[in-house]
């Protein structure tokens, strides 16, 4: 790893290079780019829940005025490889789950495209499906591994007598429900096969990452890589929804090479996103606490149950953050998976942590009120001097810092502990908080290019802005490991023709790509001094950071809710929502505030309205558009702060900095539900915070 | 999409006379739900037929209440001085529904003809017989979380989801109509249908009829009267449930009452029961317990795979209680 950056350019709360253009509507988002002719690819979709296609009468569609192709499992091209079934699109007349792909349309408009979908008559044979998640279920599976490759169980000590002889314990469990990413911009391809040449694909795809994208599809159609280009210089939006290719994408690609030379246009339907674009597994959290007197945890345990497609495994690694968060002696964490006819669940902002954090979280608030013990102070107590896991020092770890500047922003000191008993008008009021946590990541590869022409320096990195800042946050970097100015950086990301990249996410972007240009810009001053003649031009990679292996690597965050509950109707309202996070090196703080803000939105958003309904008789959720998937409004959203504290840690990169994009999610939904229960006195262990529920209306 | 036709005539009579002799024809207003509905394949027209620019935008003083023209935007109506000040439970329930641009485009005789947002009803792969008669209903044993506890039947379980619509029933409005076969006018509270055998049929409108314009008689008493409404996020919502009410109160009794409920029938569910029960009685918790009691005797929670609907119920009780508790303690 190289030496720490000085900071001159990072640091400083600079506007988004990309802001202008985007909120002018100039800038290209997939679906808008700009090709001649192009044709729309329109999916039809199973209406059964598993069984396999019989026939598919097309005639009346191809017959459109308008309608190209119809593209059927039986007409389709042969992928190369099909190994990941979700990617194996109309490979054969399986159907795995309630709105796969059975067929796609090709016309020369979006709307003859459509109406020509809903014309391919489709019949089924139905072999029944099954899609009901219970921890009763007696076909549970322990997987070989979470995602993204954590033992699925671990045991220390003996939980079990620890419980038996501790004087107070929780044993309790509590659910999440089914989330849908959900990014404003839909998935979207604009994609072209070119004969010429051996043939030549290229898409125009909203994705976190355009190399991995690539390397995917090139295996799946049996491509060099070199005859993909995948570019992408907007995303609006991904959350972990496009950090994988999905099988739109597949079929993007399919569709141009079914036409060569025509470009072809595919962006999901809302709809389509809940059925084809992953989606957070709901889970189960049986979770066990026993402790001392003085709060001291003797031990922590959580069981996992969550569910994964029949097709296709996805083991969110929910358990995980309970192995390093407190220290106990007696430890176990498990999962175990149901595999369901259901589409394929996959990445959504902080997997693992963020649901992992609902359970632990508010047991620890319900072994507070046991103990009679301040849920801060609690906390802090139970503050491990090593990482639980693997006995490791952390590299830094300031969750104390962050618990005490949290209270102290939040004025949590003269807190009354008792529920229920502060009212505000119609309104009952209380206050929780609950841990943030997420692990410190970098990939293994990445390169960056600097070239310098004209007096300015050109960074070229394959890189992804997902409205992250990225496209902000790396000039500043570039800047300081090349010791000029940000106004004399450009930095270019996006594009396969690019250096490459790894994916934007785990949080590990800027430290990933960071790293790289940092390597560039020593490798181009090394080879060109400081006066660099035109042209000059220099290539470096991430580098092996040993440090990690010394060192556990975590950004850690409080987070203090306010509550408001409706004493007569039960509607729940936060009026405030402060974190405060130790993340290391803050790199912008305008861009960071804006992903803090954003992931405690998205937390808030957890607590009170996300989930994702599914009828088991059909085998799809219901609720399958943003009218009826709440997400939390402008109005649901009050005084909502981020803060961090000023964390140096010169071990987890040269920038100093850890990842921001997840932890703002973590920590949130348990930090409402506390807040509710102590304005209330009614506990929800299972979300969403609905009026019902904290009425206890409904169980 | 359908391919479709689309016409802008050149008065009412006319846009009347294109829908009434094509079955296949449908007026476009604001088209915030036909939109909609065209995109999903839930409305399959052949000939929209554009009344926009057809029907009055005015709000005009007529017997000592107001007409409200069925082109004037919602948005507009919710801002009216007059509005505002004699039925402030109007406005409100305007303003507790869907967005700023939403309300821009949707007009006074467009919303109330809006239609269920039951999520089977909205997704064509999925049996509805509001949609589809005689396919089934798929609400039934669903999710059904914003669904009726009122006058459903065993075909159809919808709920009417205007906000609006629920003020206007609570403050006999009447419907201005123009059809085919000249002008009617039909009480607001006999505009929506309960579902029986036949939830294809939202209204008791005939093919071609248009609602020209919603007049609101004088009603001094709804100088005190509120919309509130309960729903699952703080804006950008549907009801779960809503209370419409207008009160009369002076010395602790109630001398008369106008009520309407949203989010629990197939219709603007006017609580006749509740407001015969309020008459005369006491201004306090118990009368207007009693009072939601005495309406809410017949409900029936639909159970569901989301766990059902009845926490409706009680939460409607709760409702009523606490908006007639804020009516009468306001300052009058």
């Amino acid at each position: 790893m190289a030496p720490p950056v000085q900071p001159r350019e990072m640091g400083r709360d600079l506007a988004r290079r990309d802001g202008p253009d985007k909120v002018r509507g100039l800038a290209t988002y997939a679906d808008e780019t700009p090709v001649v002719a192009p044709l729309y690819c329109a999916i039809v979709q199973a209406t059964i829940g598993r069984g396999a296609v019989t026939g598919i009468d097309a005639d009346v569609a191809a017959a459109l005025d308008g309608v190209v192709a119809v593209l059927t499992p039986d007409g389709a091209e042969r992928l190369a490889d099909t190994e990941d079934a979700e990617l194996a699109v109309l490979q054969s007349a399986d159907v795995a789950f309630r709105g796969q792909v059975v067929a796609a349309v090709l016309a020369e408009t979006f709307e003859v495209a459509r109406e020509a979908a809903d014309l391919v008559a489709v019949t089924y044979r139905d072999d029944g499906h099954d899609v009901r998640l219970s921890p009763d279920r007696d076909d549970l599976y322990t997987p070989e591994s979470v995602n993204p490759g954590y033992p699925t169980d671990t045991h220390e000590g003996d939980v079990a007598a620890a419980m038996a002889t501790a004087p107070v314990t929780v044993e309790r469990t509590y659910t999440t429900a089914m989330y849908h990413n959900n990014p404003m911009e839909p998935h979207a391809t604009t994609a072209r096969w070119d004969t010429s040449g051996g043939g030549h694909l290229t898409l125009w795809d909203s994705t976190q990452g355009v190399h991995p994208t690539r390397k995917t599809v090139a295996t799946v159609f049996g491509l060099d890589p070199h005859q993909v280009r995948v570019v992408c210089p907007y995303v609006g939006g991904g959350f972990g929804s496009k950090g994988t290719p999905h099988v739109n994408v597949v079929l993007a690609a399919l569709a141009a090479r079914a036409v060569p030379g025509r470009p072809v246009r595919l962006a999901l339907t809302r709809q389509q996103m809940f059925a084809l674009a992953g989606y957070r597994t709901p889970t189960v959290q049986r979770m066990q606490l026993a402790a001392e007197r003085d709060g001291r945890l003797t031990a922590i345990a959580i069981d996992v149950v969550e569910q994964t497609s029949r097709i296709k495994e996805f083991a969110e690694q929910t358990g995980v953050p309970t192995r390093t968060m407190y220290a106990a002696p007696n430890r176990r964490t498990t999962h175990r998976l149901a595999a369901l006819d259901v589409p394929v669940p996959s990445w959504m902002r902080a997997p693992g942590e963020c649901p992992g954090m609902f359970g632990p979280e508010v047991a620890l608030d319900e072994l507070a009120e046991r103990l009679g013990m301040d849920p801060v102070e609690l906390r802090i107590r139970n503050e491990p001097e090593v990482d639980t896991e693997t006995g490791k020092p952390f590299s830094s770890r300031n969750l104390v810092a962050c618990l005490r500047e949290g209270a102290r922003r939040f004025g949590w000191a003269d807190r009354d502990p008792r529920p229920g008993i502060r009212r505000h008008g119609d309104w009952l009021v209380g206050t929780g908080v609950a841990s943030s946590v997420y692990p410190t990541m970098a990939m293994a590869s990445s390169t960056a290019r600097v070239r310098f022409a004209g007096g300015r320096y050109t960074v070229t990195i394959g890189a992804a802005d997902l409205g992250t800042g990225s496209s902000t946050v790396l000039p500043q970097i570039a800047a300081d490991a090349l010791g000029v100015a940000v106004g004399d950086v450009d930095v270019l990301i996006g594009d396969t023709a690019h250096p490459e990249a790894s994916v934007a996410g785990g949080s590990s972007g800027t430290a990933t790509w960071g790293s790289a240009i940092v390597e560039a810009a020593g490798a181009f001053r090394d080879k060109f001094g400081a006066q660099p003649p035109d042209d000059a031009e220099a290539e470096g990679s991430i580098q092996p950071n040993e440090a990690t292996e010394r060192y556990a690597m975590s950004a850690f965050g409080a987070q203090f809710a306010e509550v408001a509950v409706h004493a007569d109707t039960g509607e729940v309202r936060v009026p405030r929502l402060y974190g405060v996070f130790a993340a290391g090196r803050i790199l912008n703080p305008r861009t960071a505030r804006s992903q803090l803000v954003g992931g405690m939105t998205m937390g808030l958003s957890m607590a009170l309205h996300e989930q994702s309904l599914v009828d088991p008789r059909f085998g799809h959720v219901v609720n399958h558009d943003l009218a009826e998937y709440h997400i939390a409004s402008c109005a649901d959203v009050a005084d909502l702060q981020a803060h961090w504290i000023d964390e140096r840690d010169p071990h987890v990169n040269p920038m100093g900095a850890k990842g921001i994009g997840e932890i703002g999610i973590v920590g949130t939904a348990a930090a409402v539900v506390n807040a509710a229960w102590h304005a209330t006195g009614v506990r929800v262990r299972d979300l969403p915070l609905t009026l019902d529920r904290v009425l206890g209306l409904t169980g | 999409m359908r391919p479709l036709d689309y016409r802008a005539p050149a008065d009412a009579a006319e846009a009347v006379a294109a829908v009434a002799e094509r079955p296949d024809a449908a007026f476009l207003a604001g088209g915030t739900n036909l939109v909609d509905h065209l995109k999903l394949g839930v409305a399959r027209p052949g000939l929209l037929v554009d009344v926009t620019s057809l029907v009055p935008v005015e709000i005009t003083e007529q017997g000592g209440g107001l007409s409200i023209g069925a082109g004037v935007r919602n948005a507009d109506l919710a801002a009216d001085p007059r509005v505002r000040r004699r039925y402030p439970v109007l406005a409100q329930a305007l303003l507790a529904g869907a967005s700023g641009q939403l309300r821009n485009m949707a007009t006074t005789g467009g919303n109330p003809l809006q239609r269920t947002r039951c999520a089977y009803f909205q997704d064509v792969s999925t049996p509805c017989n509001k949609r589809e008669p005689g396919s089934g209903c798929s609400a039934i044993g669903g999710v059904t979380r914003q669904h009726a506890i009122l006058g459903a039947s065993d075909a159809c379980i919808a709920t009417h989801p205007s906000d609006m619509a629920v003020a206007l029933a609570a403050l006999d409005a009447r419907v201005r109509v123009l059809g085919p076969g000249g002008d009617r006018t039909i009480p607001f509270v006999d505009l929506h249908r309960l579902p029986g055998d036949a939830p294809e049929r939202d209204t008791v409108l005939e093919h071609g009829e248009l609602i020209t314009a919603i007049d609101l008689p004088a009603l001094p008493m709804a100088a005190r009267s509120a919309y509130r409404k309960v729903r699952d996020r703080a804006s950008y919502a549907f009801a779960l449930v809503s209370v419409a009410a207008a009160v009369d109160v002076a010395g602790g009794v109630v001398r008369d009452a106008r009520i309407a409920l949203g989010g629990v029938a197939h219709k603007p569910w006017r609580a006749h029961r509740a407001e015969d029960a309020l008459r005369g009685a006491t201004t306090t918790d118990d009368s207007y317990r009693a009072a939601a009691e005495a309406e809410l005797a017949d409900a029936v929670a639909q159970p569901g795979v989301d766990g059902g609907n009845a926490f409706k119920i009680p939460l409607l009780t709760r409702t009523l209680v606490a908006t007639l508790r804020d009516l009468a303690t306001e300052e009058a």
